[in-house]
């Protein structure tokens, strides 16, 4: 195909609009070839599915205190109290209800310990599994899943939602593997409509080729097959814009009832398109929160974000659940770091990287184990932080368990454009949670 | 008496109008009109604007102030490019026209390409004028010292963007800025950096060490400063030294006639210099002693480690600061390694890829070609000036040469340089260039605010969307999907073609230019900075004539020329 094809027919429609075509189209298409083809395009039928993963990322830094860790009633508590779970023995926040009533899916860690005590930095650890390195970009979990597994979709693999300050990068990898980012679903999908009408728009694609033909002349004869592949980007991307897989992104389609369990907050509707995303295929969804890095009026600020966070991942958890996908999902709830135990004079609790929790749900995990634990009173020596956490797991530790459960041998050397062979990650994977 | 005042303000405000529609017309109509067909050059006068003969035989009509002995820099560099092209058995491509020349410059030093009115400008100036003249405007432009600034900022202290590094880096690029505005010494810039005193805000070049700080650990690290130094000022990858002993033969250190492997004590003895560097409150970054123990690898415990460091050692101080101390031994003239990295940095920002493989992995051990040689002697014999080692690459046959070719151009004449690199737009590049092809006149300081503000807000949106490169400066990645949605569909590249009477290109074009032929003309020198081929005009013109509206013709050429792959990359 050379630039002269740009507006392939075939690219104006697919499968699934040729089986829901009718009368009026794709709205009319029975429930029965709509399932065939959600079933086909997803391998939902396919024992062997491939699995994906769903980020929901903390921005800021969540209390374990005041999220999947409780001290309730003691002097580092504060104001939190807890509440019973769908696990029998385990208590959460009473600021997560609905997270409580679905846990039965989940495991947690209550043990994780960082290296670093600054956003930015942080970020990069948890999101790449490796420290910030100045020779290099690590690349970001959905990234390597995506890498790892080279099957195609008209729309990208990879996406972040609402992407905040570090969408998943696709760092030594390449470009290719970046997230791509989109805003509230609430609105369309950035980019991908047309901005003039589709003769005007079909006129000037077409008027590319010209342009490409004159740039080729004289220059090298794989000018556009394999060096500045731009043909090949320009076909890819027109090929997405009229996507059927794009009304994933539109969560509209949903029951009414359905949008409201999730919650009427971009990070609800977020975490409903990344449940719909999953379901075309899309192998990993990021889905941000902000508004937990309380060094003032923390209880104030958790209750809050806790009350976005709570109907949006209990009702994603139900969701996939009920359609048979969690089993091939994974779900991680984290954040950069924890928050301090102690309480500082504005109320307020400061970052910690020595011992916060994370939420792990689906893609074959264990449910409804609890690994590791913080004191009630811990040490805050700065040489002795660590030492109050039972079973500490480190970054690259909670790296190499989800790769192990997304089917990627964490151990596995990925070779950098410099040579440089790099395991997915130099953890060890948890093996109680496997 | 109230009716004659009526009139009398009646016509002042049409006599206002008419006058401000006049000068906007003519303002206009100075950056779109064309310059006399004397001043065209004639196609077959190719091989006269080659580089070699621009200088040596004409000097410039105004008079560009070029240190003649470039000439003579100029003269070797391309006999050694000559001499290297024939031992391999390559042709050159031809030099490329002016144009192509001159987009390239400008897209290095400012990135973005040529505006129309400073296409006009150098149409009025004599053919081998017109890439050094355009030179010498860029090296002492505002928008070349504000890129540049940013492109190393990312370069000396990365691309991390926390609450607090926001206003850090913010402070490094200015006196970057002013560093390059001023033409300062490359050497004394380099030994600013390494021995920094005071507080981020008073002194910005303390920034080199403050972006180290990590919250818990309120001081420079060592071990980061340690692998950026041995990065950006001598060109070496020892990080891996870090951990362990190199055991693949990557990293080759000692001296020059006796070179052994790189051990772990190469790069903590290093690191053991920026150990002087202490955190003091309220004072910022204060001398003290070096003080740094490691435990190495299959070591029983702790030694300490001394300042050292990786080769030539005899070049090191014996005494004094440890930063002087590391400082001096980098600046040294004989420490050639130091000024072929920055020579190798400086090739990279011009051509947008490196010459090799990187432009931080310069190996010891591997021979330093002719031509890095000739660049690397002169910027050490002229006082390590930056403009002046700009100046010899840029208007160096290799700079010059066309990317393409009548002959089979293959991949050996790529990596070879014996066709100008095809290299892709950085974001900003992109972005930069979209702006500006949107504007007849530059858009610099001196436009007015509507103008910088959309460009700012432009870029910045821009690139988030398109991607930022982040501080791996000169990678070849391909395309994305999504790069190419933002140009298809994007605000940006919308707003910049739309039919904007009071801002926008396109609808200056449509307006004043004379007729269709012209239009396409402009429109082709604004957006790719040539004039379109015979076949091209031909079919574009057919184009406005069957848009519903002249406007929508010249949206739509503009748009489908912002989107052409030649507009994406540099060639």
């Amino acid at each position: 195909m050379n630039f002269l094809d740009l507006c392939d027919p075939n690219l104006h429609c697919s499968r699934r609009t040729l089986l829901g075509a009718g009368a009026t189209g794709s709205v009319m298409m029975s429930s029965l070839a709509r399932a065939l083809a959600r079933a086909d395009e997803t391998g939902r039928t396919d024992p062997a599915r491939p699995k994906s993963v769903i980020l929901l990322w903390m921005e800021g830094g969540p209390s374990q205190l005041e999220t999947f860790d409780p001290h309730a009633g003691t002097r580092r508590g504060g104001d939190v109290k807890a509440i019973e779970t769908t696990i029998p023995g385990v208590q959460i926040s009473d600021l997560l209800p609905g997270v409580a009533e679905q846990l039965h899916h989940a495991s947690l860690i209550r043990s994780v310990v960082g290296n670093e005590g600054e956003h930015a930095r942080a970020t990069y650890q948890i999101k790449n599994g490796y420290r910030p390195d100045p020779t290099l970009v690590h690349p970001s979990i959905g990234a390597v899943l995506c890498h790892h597994d080279q099957q195609t979709l008209d729309i990208p693999r990879h996406v972040s939602i609402l992407p905040g300050q570090s969408p998943g990068r696709g760092g030594y990898l390449g470009p290719s593997y970046d997230a791509f980012k989109i805003n509230d679903p609430a609105g369309p999908v950035t980019d991908v409509r047309r901005r003039v009408d589709d003769v005007r728009y079909e006129r000037r694609v077409q008027d590319l080729a010209i342009l490409e033909k004159q740039f080729a002349t004289n220059r090298f004869a794989d000018l556009h097959s394999r060096r500045t592949l731009h043909g090949e980007a320009t076909r890819s991307a027109l090929r997405m814009m009229s996507s059927d897989q794009l009304t994933a992104f539109d969560v509209t389609q949903e029951t009414e009832i359905e949008q409201a369990d999730f919650g009427d907050t971009p990070f609800g509707r977020g975490c409903l398109a990344a449940g719909r995303l999953i379901e075309v295929g899309v192998r990993c969804v990021e889905v941000t929160l902000g508004g937990w890095d309380s060094h003032v009026t923390n209880h104030t600020l958790h209750a809050s974000a806790c009350g976005i966070l709570d109907p949006a991942l209990a009702s994603l958890l139900r969701r996939l659940a009920d359609r048979d996908l969690l089993s091939t999902t994974l779900v991680v709830c984290a954040g950069e770091f924890g928050r301090t135990p102690n309480i500082n004079p504005a109320e307020g609790r400061d970052h910690w990287a020595h011992g916060f929790s994370v939420l792990l749900a689906g893609g074959g995990l264990r449910s409804g184990v609890v690994h590791g634990a913080t004191a009630a009173e811990p040490n805050s020596d700065p040489a002795k932080v660590n030492e109050h956490v039972q079973d500490p797991v480190s970054i690259a530790d909670l790296h190499a368990t989800i790769f192990r459960t997304l089917g990627s041998d964490p151990q596995e050397e990925l070779i950098t454009p410099i040579g440089r062979p790099l395991k997915r990650s130099e953890g060890r994977a948890i093996e109680v949670l496997l | 008496m109230q009716s004659y005042r009526r009139t009398t303000l009646s016509v002042f405000r049409w006599v206002w109008l008419s006058a401000l529609v006049f000068f906007a017309a003519a303002y206009l109509l100075d950056g779109l009109s064309g310059t006399p067909t004397a001043d065209r050059e004639d196609p077959s006068d190719l091989s006269a604007r080659s580089v070699g003969s621009r200088d040596s035989d004409r000097p410039p009509r105004a008079a560009p102030d070029i240190d003649p002995d470039i000439v003579l820099v100029l003269d070797r560099l391309n006999q050694a490019r000559r001499e290297r092209l024939a031992a391999l058995g390559l042709r050159s491509a031809p030099p490329a026209d002016w144009l192509t020349v001159n987009r390239r410059l400008s897209l290095a030093l400012t990135g973005t390409g040529l505006s129309l009115e400073e296409i006009r400008h150098l149409e009025s100036l004599p053919p081998q004028d017109r890439v050094p003249i355009h030179l010498e405007r860029l090296l002492r432009d505002s928008r070349h010292h504000d890129y540049w600034a940013e492109r190393w900022t990312r370069y000396l202290v990365g691309a991390d963007e926390g609450p607090f590094l926001v206003f850090r880096r913010r402070k490094f690029r200015h006196w970057l800025s002013d560093n390059f505005a001023e033409n300062r010494r490359y050497d004394q810039m380099a030994r600013d950096l390494i021995t920094a005193e005071g507080l981020w805000t008073d002194k910005p070049q303390v920034n080199f060490y403050t972006v180290t700080y990590d919250s818990g650990d309120d001081g420079p690290d060592p071990i980061r400063l340690a692998a950026r130094t041995s990065r950006v000022f001598l060109g070496l990858r020892i990080d891996c030294l870090q951990c362990h002993d190199d055991f693949l033969g990557n990293v080759s250190l000692g001296d020059a006639e006796n070179l052994r492997e790189g051990t772990q004590q190469d790069f903590h003895q290093l690191a053991s210099f920026f150990t002087a560097a202490k955190s003091s409150g309220l004072q910022g970054v204060r001398s003290g002693k070096a003080d740094y123990a490691y435990k190495y690898l299959y070591a029983d415990e702790e030694v300490d480690v001394p300042p050292g460091v990786p080769y030539q050692t005899e070049l090191l101080p014996a005494e004094g600061d440890p930063r002087e101390r590391l400082a001096r031994w980098i600046t040294s003239p004989e420490n050639r390694q130091a000024a072929r990295s920055a020579v190798h940095h400086v090739w990279a920002l011009l051509f947008g890829q490196p010459r090799g493989e990187s432009v931080d992995n310069l190996p010891l051990d591997e021979p330093i070609d002719a031509e890095i040689k000739i660049l690397v002697d002169d910027l050490v014999e002229n006082g390590f000036n930056l403009r002046r080692l700009v100046r010899s690459i840029a208007l160096s046959d290799a700079f010059g040469v066309d990317s393409r070719a009548d002959f089979h151009l293959t991949a050996r004449h790529d990596s070879a340089g014996a066709s100008f690199p095809l290299v892709r737009l950085r974001p900003e590049q992109i972005a930069g260039a979209v702006i500006q092809s949107s504007r007849i006149k530059t858009v610099n300081r001196d436009s007015s605010f509507l103008v910088q503000l959309q460009a700012l807000g432009g870029r910045g949106d821009f690139v988030r969307r398109y991607g930022d490169l982040g501080e791996d400066e000169f990678t070849a990645d391909p395309v994305t999907i999504s790069q190419r949605l933002v140009m298809l569909n994007g605000k940006l590249v919308d707003e910049s073609v739309e039919h904007n009477p009071v801002l926008n290109a396109s609808a200056h074009v449509a307006m004043f230019s004379g007729d269709d032929v012209t239009a396409v003309e402009n429109a082709f020198l604004c957006v790719l900075n040539r004039r379109p081929g015979d076949q091209e005009t031909k079919h574009f013109v057919r184009r406005i004539d069957q848009a519903d509206h002249r406007k929508q013709g010249l949206e739509d050429l503009f748009w489908t020329l912002l989107n052409s792959s030649e507009f994406a990359w540099n060639h």
